[in-house]
């Protein structure tokens, strides 16, 4: 519950996107099967949001988790080694990246559906209710509005007054790409999200995704609020969604990510420099903390030099780590008094 | 002691309550639509109600809700009310609570507990007859508890809420709540996933869970007075985890099987069971194996055509004899 200093906040940033390209380049050598979803974009959210937590506290995820969980301290070795099915990962290559999770953290468990994590994390705020302290932080994406589990989560948060923040993070396409007949996002007929928990008498708020000093105003706040009076809050987080995530596949359009972007370059793409310099968390964090003297450029080289050189490490653990034996199968589907079956 | 069903029910909640204060009530019908059944339960209700969470129609997120619970310290039970409404919660009963262990690599368990008031109850029609335990038991992760009588409904029911570390499904039944049982408070309870010898026999071994447990206690006692054949009844107690052993064993001695089971004919708890026979106990039977299930059709309304489809006592003596070639 520390606050994070600037330096902290930049690193905590630059990891995130850092292990989201690490994880791009090992699906497009092959090196693991299956479809994946990176957070590249919403990084400022979870470290925000993560920051307002204590220990005891519970966080829920999507199959878009990679971020939320890098942000929680989950290691990021294990959490690769995972993705790529094997051994050394936190569930021993079962969970692959859809339901990464951490019990240690405060990450019990993760829902690839949509909406499904919303009626475990009530309950697990119901928990901490009965225990008599914390709270649990819900993340998920527009589109769980469109499932009835949403509804029934807000209803019975509501009714038993449960210390749960819902964190909606809105990471739909702006309306051209839409027109272009690209991949479309949510089809909720609500003009505000906020609308739809506020007529369940959820205290709500909107936040923008790429200002990373008002997302820890706001989650701070929040996560207090929550923390004291015991009743669920709502806030949606507006994001524009990175370019890289048009595609069906996660690319790099222009490449990996370049410092050099927060001072005067551009990017050889035209819809990632103009999403660059309007809606990229950490880019305008940057030129931020450049401008008012808080971090120079060599400072921000040094920090990302070191988060580089740690994903680089973590991606080396994976492919280092071997598959499980094909007996590791069988393992797990009972708690205790295993083989008795 | 000699208590029936629903006391069983009442009084293994109420101790597991007391017992332990991580225990708590997603929910509190439990006894359906009996209203003296109920009645048993409200001591417990009152003593308790700080630990009874209020529940909107909301079955998908209250089951979800339990599993988190659980996943967080707590030991819950959901009541799912009527049988059928489990459905409204199958997304996290089957896809959720079933799989989190395993999802998790062992770091998370789940001991959360369903209560479905499941079965043919009369006048149910097609949605509120429904039996899901063969349904459920194609999920693996989830144990199904279908106890057939009051003693195993009440060592089941506290195994479920105190000891568990695994989600339960317990298939209750209206129709049962009135069979009584001897219960000896303090006794060891029957390991679960023991099945229990009802009655011993040497002709015919009858297979039987749920409400089906006292329907085969009274074909064995027509069958024996009527016909001078030696019925053996096994109640499975709980069909996850299945006690293999004692099937086989029970056919090996009798040589016969007659499998009486609530759900539909297809798929079935009963198909499951002849095929373990066939499998893995072929050279014990001297005759075809029978199942007394329901044919595969949705539950009417009108009384004479839901006992047509009901697995009744008198449907299985009839098996028995057919297996005995009488």
């Amino acid at each position: 519950m520390a606050a994070l200093n600037v330096a902290e906040r930049v690193t905590a940033m630059l990891r995130i996107r850092r292990f989201e390209e690490q994880c791009i380049r090992l699906s497009k050598e092959g090196q693991f099967p299956g479809h994946y979803h990176v957070y590249i974009g919403q990084e400022a959210t979870a470290v925000a949001a993560c920051a307002a937590l204590a220990p005891e506290d519970f966080i829920f995820s999507t199959w878009r988790n990679h971020g939320h969980l890098l942000a929680r301290g989950a290691a990021p070795d294990r959490m690769m080694a995972e993705i790529l099915g094997r051994s050394g990962g936190y569930a021993g290559g079962r969970s692959g990246t859809l339901h990464l999770s951490v019990r240690e953290l405060g990450i019990p468990a993760t829902s690839a559906l949509v909406g499904g994590s919303l009626p475990l994390a009530t309950g697990a705020a119901l928990a901490c209710k009965r225990r008599g302290s914390g709270v649990t932080v819900a993340f998920f994406g527009d589109a769980a509005l469109e499932e009835g589990a949403f509804y029934e989560a807000m209803i019975i948060a509501a009714v038993w007054k449960v210390p749960i923040l819902f964190v909606c993070e809105n990471n739909s396409i702006p309306s051209e790409q839409r027109k272009r007949g690209q991949y479309t996002s949510s089809t909720l007929p609500a003009a505000r999200l906020a609308d739809v928990p506020q007529s369940l008498q959820i205290p709500t708020e909107v936040v923008d995704g790429a200002d990373a000093d008002a997302l820890t105003d706001c989650f701070d706040r929040l996560v207090a609020e929550v923390r004291n009076s015991g009743g669920p809050r709502f806030v949606e987080v507006r994001c524009t969604r990175w370019p890289g995530n048009f595609p069906l596949w996660p690319e790099l359009p222009g490449g990996e990510w370049q410092l050099a972007w927060a001072f005067g370059q551009q990017p050889d793409h035209a819809d990632l420099a103009a999403w660059l310099q309007y809606s990229d968390p950490v880019l305008l964090y940057l030129c931020k903390l450049a401008a008012a003297g808080a971090l120079d450029r060599a400072q921000m080289e040094a920090i990302d030099a070191r988060v580089r050189s740690e994903m680089t490490a973590a991606a080396r653990f994976a492919l280092d780590s071997p598959f499980p034996a094909a007996a590791e199968a069988y393992r797990h589907v009972w708690a205790q008094a295993e083989g008795k079956r | 002691m000699r208590i029936n069903f629903a006391e069983a029910l009442a009084r293994a909640i109420h101790e597991s309550l007391a017992a332990d204060s991580r225990v708590m009530l997603i929910g509190s019908g439990f006894m359906g639509l009996n209203m003296a059944a109920r009645q048993m339960l409200d001591p417990a209700l009152r003593e308790f109600s700080d630990r009874i969470s209020v529940t909107p129609v909301s079955e998908l997120a209250l089951a979800g809700a339990g599993i988190g619970a659980a996943m967080c310290g707590q030991r819950p039970i959901v009541d799912l009310s009527t049988g059928s409404f489990i459905f409204q919660a199958f997304a996290q009963v089957a896809n959720e609570a079933a799989n989190i262990h395993y999802m998790s690599g062992g770091q998370t368990s789940v001991p959360v507990t369903f209560y479905s008031l499941g079965g043919i109850r009369g006048a149910g029609a097609a949605q509120h007859s429904q039996r899901t335990q063969a349904m459920l038991g194609q999920v693996p992760g989830l144990q199904i508890f279908t106890p057939g009588g009051a003693e195993d409904a009440y060592g089941l029911m506290k195994w479920a809420l105190l000891e568990s570390q695994n989600p339960t499904v317990f298939i209750s039944h209206s129709l049962l709540f009135a069979e009584t049982a001897e219960l000896v408070p303090g006794a060891p309870m029957l390991p679960v996933g023991k099945a229990r010898i009802r009655r011993e026999g040497r002709d015919v071994s009858i297979i039987a869970s749920s409400i089906t447990v006292p329907r085969a206690m009274a074909a064995a006692q027509t069958l024996e007075r009527e016909h001078d054949v030696s019925v053996e009844v096994v109640d499975l107690r709980t069909i996850v985890p299945l006690d293999r052993e004692t099937i086989l064993q029970s056919v090996a001695k009798t040589g016969r099987a007659v499998i009486a089971d609530e759900c539909h004919r297809s798929f079935g708890v009963a198909a499951e069971i002849a095929a373990i026979l066939a499998e893995e106990g072929l050279a014990s039977l001297k005759a075809p194996v029978c199942r007394v299930t329901v044919p595969d059709v949705p539950i009417p309304y009108s009384p004479p055509l839901e006992a047509e489809l009901t697995v009744t006592a008198e449907k299985i003596a009839a098996g028995v004899l057919r297996v005995l070639g009488r």
